[in-house]
């Protein structure tokens, strides 16, 4: 029997139609599909009996050099500073201190439930810098970044553990939200389109993590009582561990001294 | 119809001459010692190529109307054409572009393949994406090695320099800024860290590429005339698609006198020891 034309290609095109839907369905699977390492059940975290993790980070040898951070191919990024900018890897502070050191609870928290906050944590891009320069997150919070700089920026983080992405985004163009799916500490952010911006993003199982400041202090508040393995990083002088004990509504001291060489 | 056709075509040729003629888009002003040689070999190239241009097209335009459709059904004739006609004026074209290239073969030569003057001041050029930095020697007239382990732009050091081993980069200058001194040769070497690059400045008349794992030299010399326009101040554009923010790469190229380039050069060394 002979088909008509008209029909065979109404078939083919019907046929055409339901691959191409069944396509995206799968496609949106495999996109809500990317595994969570964010534990589904567990023990949740008694307030009454938290402690916690506070300590200094230290650097100690002669306070390296910082190099000038050269911006001179966007005016915009030039007119927002008025004296020159240095590099914030290996900064050390007066008193000797590290700021933007990333320390965490490394180990011993997973028998803990740590739902992912509701509220973002933001990434400013101002005066062609990443603000802040170092932060962390937990697995499945919304990062929440913003521009305040008249030009255009590109977001690029370098995961090796999380799907790597990087987005433009224009003067005046809405922030951009994005969560990360997997632990990974650090995820370096570089911007495509000035190549001396760079942020370190800590991404977490637990909110248990702080970044030293000028003080070169941090302070891990809501510890629930245990043993644990905090964990220092640095971009200049690699990682330390320390082994910490929190008793009920205690506070546990971990210092951290790095010297220079390390993680170089 | 035909002499319609033929009527836009003369327009489009009349209005594309009209174009060139009266400078409506049309070169920079030139502030290099060797412009003038460059600027020449384009007027003799636009001279030559726009009077094939207007006999072309004023040929189509009349060959349009001459064997436009009479309505009276005569056949269509082949003609094969003439031999003798197609050698001669195949021959030349040949030798005008073999010529052309010949002449501008001069301008283009002297930039790269002569070597620059001893006193020439020495800059290296990085390209990257999307961004070009500057090196300068310092006093021991020597560019330290680069380490491709050790660049990393968030530190300042995109270039990759040990400066704490290495003796010859202890006092490399890095900077953004092209800055030269007047009336003095610069030998640029050219160096991409990824992908090909280009270096263009307009007013200069120097427009070269860089291309990854090569270093290319070539030499010029600002006159002085470039310290009398836009403050000595120029744009260095990428001319090579070298990625999405290809648009955006471009740096700036100050003019100087030697007194204020030994200050300049002063300062920037006195930022970075």
């Amino acid at each position: 029997m002979k088909i008509p034309r008209a029909l065979w290609v109404a078939g083919m095109a019907v046929t055409l139609l339901l691959a191409g839907c069944s396509k995206k369905q799968e496609t949106a699977e495999e996109t809500s599909a990317v595994p969570s390492e964010q534990p589904a059940g567990g023990t949740p975290v008694d307030p009454a009996t938290a402690g916690e993790i506070t300590g200094k980070v230290t650097f100690n040898g002669p306070k390296p050099k910082l190099a000038v951070l050269h911006m001179d191919q966007d005016p915009v990024c030039v007119q927002k500073h008025s004296s020159p900018v240095y590099a914030e890897d290996g900064e050390v502070n007066g008193n000797g201190t590290v700021p933007n050191a990333f320390v965490y609870v490394k180990e011993g928290a997973d028998k803990y439930t740590f739902p992912a906050p509701t509220e973002a944590v933001t990434l400013d891009q101002n005066g062609c810098l990443y603000k802040p320069h170092v932060l962390g997150i937990m697995v499945g919070q919304t990062l929440h970044i913003i521009s305040s700089d008249p030009t255009t920026h590109n977001i690029h983080p370098l995961p090796k553990n999380n799907p790597e992405w990087n987005q433009s985004q224009a003067p005046g163009a809405p922030p951009i939200d994005k969560k990360f799916a997997r632990p990974e500490v650090m995820i370096p952010v570089k911007c495509n389109q000035h190549p001396w911006m760079r942020a370190y993003i800590g991404v977490v199982k637990n909110p248990l993590y702080a970044v030293t400041g000028e003080d070169g202090t941090f302070t891990i508040k809501g510890v629930p009582p245990g043993d644990y393995t905090v964990e220092a990083w640095t971009a200049t002088w690699g990682t330390q561990d320390q082994k910490v004990a929190v008793s009920p509504k205690g506070t546990a001291t971990a210092d951290f001294t790095f010297k220079p060489g390390a993680g170089t | 119809m035909a002499l319609a056709i033929a009527l836009v075509i003369a327009v489009i040729t009349v209005i594309s001459v009209y174009v060139f003629w009266a400078h409506v888009w049309w070169l920079p002003v030139d502030v290099s010692t060797h412009g003038a040689s460059i600027d020449h070999q384009f007027m003799m190239t636009l001279i030559m190529t726009g009077i094939v241009f207007v006999l072309a097209q004023l040929g189509l335009a009349y060959f349009v109307w001459k064997y436009r459709d009479r309505g009276d059904r005569r056949p269509a004739k082949y003609s094969h054409g003439n031999n003798a006609l197609e050698i001669t004026w195949t021959t030349a074209a040949f030798i005008v572009f073999v010529g052309l290239n010949l002449l501008g073969y001069r301008s283009w030569a002297s930039m790269r393949f002569t070597p620059a003057a001893a006193d020439a001041l020495r800059v290296e050029v990085w390209g990257e994406q999307f961004q070009f930095y500057f090196r300068y020697p310092g006093p021991d007239g020597q560019f330290g090695p680069t380490h491709v382990n050790l660049m990393n732009d968030a530190t300042g050091n995109a270039l990759g320099l040990d400066r704490d081993n290495d003796p010859a980069s202890k006092d490399d200058i890095v900077t953004a800024t092209l800055a030269i001194p007047v009336n003095r040769e610069v030998e640029l070497i050219l160096h991409s860290k990824d992908v090909g690059h280009s270096f263009y400045v307009r007013e200069l008349r120097v427009h070269q590429d860089l291309v990854p794992g090569m270093a290319i030299p070539i030499h010029f010399t600002a006159s002085e005339d470039a310290l009398n326009y836009n403050g000595g101040r120029y744009e260095i554009v990428c001319t090579q698609l070298c990625g999405l923010g290809h648009y955006k790469m471009r740096a700036f190229l100050q003019v100087m006198t030697q007194e204020d380039f030994d200050k300049w050069l002063k300062q920037q060394a006195e930022e970075q020891q």
